[in-house]
């Protein structure tokens, strides 16, 4: 599990960042979504990896703690999801205005050599 | 009386999002209504932070005033935290949001839909994120503050705005997932996210915890640091502000501001005297980093060509000053670096303000390639034929260059920090601390050294671009100047003389404010986790499902190694 986890983050953070390094809005916004998806999962690990644990107590007095998950995390990346998500949306946005006025999808607004 | 003040800190957060929200409803041709209601909201901001400023320093003993949300009991709801710094913090946003708006009722307004309020929303934002008490609140109201000045730099369109907000969207999305990043690494340390929490457990942090715990607190640092324009994070920042509208650049002074303020208080509060291992985190990278960053302006000062830039420039030294006297530390410097803070982020909203009404005054050749001439002789080759033609003796200097030059003038030996002015009081103050350690590091001299540079720089970049813009006689008479243009820098540069007459006691203040950044179990006792055990009308206060984080939360972190 902990493997598995850590190598997703591992190659999602990887293919963002170079994405994020290239020359075409359309590949640094590719990479920007990535990035997010590594984020994301990296909150979920910050609240400890727990397999077939609730995150929701019922409402009985007495509950032993130990037995769920951490709540706070996944409360945490939902709110991050949808903010990502909305600014994603936004510069896409930006991206095709900047295509239509430019002519070009080059970062700068002009094209370098490539 | 207690009552209403107790809900007065929620007051600067709902205001400008309930008007906001109104008038997106609003049709867009209803503009003087849109103008009223959001310049009346800007002028609520601006009592309501003026009383809570005031109803702060009245309680000397009792430390900040905190705001439960939905009265939850402090470490599991979010807290609101009204103290001297962001209250000070709240009164500068107001009145910067005040004078942007009152300038862009003169036609900067019409240049684009939603104007007010996206401009609201900036506002909200800036307020949230200096009064919120948790870590992830303050992520989402710099999230709100950002989607709102993406909107703002886009206003008015154009190749050259898109093309810049390009990439100040691209700079802003990467450093919040920064931000997240750092969050993370403090959560999975700390388990919990409430700043006077964090404080309290940090400083029992077990020894191999404590590089996890730096991470995230330097990955979280990048993040503010990025808006505050530090070196080498920011290159975005001049091309950014200059492509913004005036009265957009006006406001996002205060955004750089944001950074320094999150980081202050956060370093204070997290790393101070108490904090245990970590006590005096970062700070020597603070200090290099932030005199690098006044060396960056100052050099890009004497690099730029507009008076667009030349603002900007100022702003990274000023973020680069502040900075450096972070990390530096001492009480005696930390109250200067408020007072510079007030006054410089005035000073450079109002040369955001003057910038374009000078420049229209100039003729059209002088405004597109004047500036971008070289320095010397030739610089005048182009202005020197209307002296010929001049057969007056004494020009008669016409009303609206009269106003524009005094205000520009004042701007100039504000920024130079020339006296009398207040941004001479603050170098003065600084320098003056810098002098009052016993030993002066070379660090210290580097900096005394780049403070007095960058005001030479200043005035000489004010000088040159006052003599083109204002001195030249142009040929025709001077462009129309509007009394709504000329009022909020009025404003703004009459709060500057006021911070001059008034230095001894803001000075004071500033005092009180450092005193209580250096000692903070005030503001970790009002606002950190009520003491166990729980009262029993707390408990009984919020519905019923809320037994459960309550229940949840304290054993839930483990304190051995982390996954990750």
């Amino acid at each position: 599990m902990e493997i598995v986890l850590s190598l997703a983050i591992g190659v999602l953070t990887a293919s963002g960042l170079w994405l994020l390094f290239r020359p075409r809005t359309f590949q640094v916004i590719l990479g920007l979504a990535l990035l997010s998806y590594a984020v994301n999962l990296f909150i979920i690990a910050s609240g400890r990896l727990r397999l077939d644990a609730p995150p929701i107590i019922g409402k009985s007095a007495e509950v032993d703690p130990s037995a769920f998950a951490d709540p706070l995390p996944q409360a945490l990346v939902l709110t991050a999801i949808v903010i990502s998500f909305a600014t994603t949306a936004l510069l896409l946005v930006v991206l095709l205005a900047s295509r239509g006025l430019t002519g070009t999808d080059h970062v700068d607004g002009e094209d370098g050599e490539l | 009386m207690n009552a209403f003040m107790q809900h007065l800190i929620i007051i600067p957060i709902l205001l400008p999002l309930i008007a906001s929200a109104a008038m997106l409803a609003l049709n867009e041709r209803r503009r003087t209504l849109k103008r009223s209601i959001s310049l009346a909201t800007a002028a609520l901001l601006v009592a309501t932070a003026t009383a809570l400023l005031w109803s702060v320093s009245q309680s000397i003993d009792s430390g900040p005033m905190v705001y439960r949300l939905g009265n939850w009991p402090s470490p599991f709801g979010i807290v609101l935290v009204a103290d001297r710094l962001s209250t000070i913090m709240l009164l500068l946003t107001s009145i910067l949001g005040f004078t942007s708006l009152f300038y862009a009722t003169a036609r900067w307004d019409q240049s684009g839909p939603r104007f007010h309020s996206l401009f609201l929303l900036l506002l909200m934002g800036l307020n949230g994120a200096f009064l919120t008490g948790d870590i992830f609140n303050l992520f989402v109201f710099f999230e709100v503050l950002l989607a709102a000045s993406y909107g703002l730099i886009l206003h008015g369109s154009g190749t050259e705005k898109t093309s810049a907000s390009l990439h100040y969207i691209t700079i802003n999305i990467t450093a919040s997932l920064l931000f997240l990043i750092g969050v993370a690494l403090l959560y999975s340390v700390a388990g919990t996210l409430n700043m006077a929490d964090l404080a309290v457990r940090l400083a029992n942090t077990h020894s191999e915890d404590l590089a996890v715990l730096e991470a995230g607190a330097a990955i979280l640092g990048a993040a503010f640091l990025v808006k505050a324009g530090i070196w080498p994070l920011c290159f975005w920042l001049p091309r950014t502000y200059a492509a913004a509208a005036p009265p957009v650049a006006a406001i996002f002074a205060i955004m750089t501001k944001v950074g320094i303020y999150i980081i202050l208080r956060l370093s204070f509060l997290l790393f101070g005297k108490g904090a245990g291992g970590a006590a005096g985190f970062a700070n020597d990278w603070l200090m290099y980093a932030g005199l690098a960053t006044m060396a960056f302006g100052t050099i890009g000062l004497f690099s730029a060509r507009q008076l667009s830039r030349v603002a900007g420039n100022y702003l990274l030294v000023s973020s680069g000053t502040l900075l450096a006297s972070i990390g530096i530390g001492g009480e005696k410097l930390t109250s200067a670096m408020l007072f510079y803070m007030i006054s410089s982020t005035l000073a450079v909203s109002a040369l955001y303000l003057i910038i374009e009404p000078v420049q229209r005054n100039a003729d059209e050749d002088d405004k597109i390639e004047g500036l971008l001439e070289p320095v010397f002789d030739d610089e005048y080759i182009g202005t020197a034929k209307y002296q010929e033609d001049e057969d007056e003796v004494g020009v008669v200097i016409p009303g609206t260059i009269a106003i524009l030059g005094g205000g520009f003038i004042f701007c100039a030996l504000l920024l130079a920090g020339l006296p009398p002015l207040s941004g001479f009081i603050a170098k003065f103050a600084i320098i003056d601390a810098l002098f009052g350690n016993v030993v002066i590091a070379p660090p210290h001299w580097t900096m005394i050294g780049l403070l007095i540079l960058s005001g030479l720089a200043t005035m000489m970049v004010m000088t040159r671009a006052g003599i083109d813009l204002l001195w030249t006689p142009g040929e025709d008479s001077p462009a129309h100047l509007s009394i709504i243009e000329v009022t909020p820098i009025a404003l703004l540069l009459s709060v500057c003389l006021g911070l001059m007459v008034a230095a001894g006691p803001v000075m004071l203040f500033m005092e009180a404010t450092t005193n209580a950044l250096y000692n903070p179990a005030d503001y970790i006792r009002n606002a950190g986790p009520v003491p166990e055990p729980l009262p029993i009308e707390i408990r009984s206060a919020p519905p019923a499902e809320s037994v459960a984080p309550i229940a949840i939360n304290p054993n839930m972190i483990g304190t051995g190694a982390s996954p990750l």
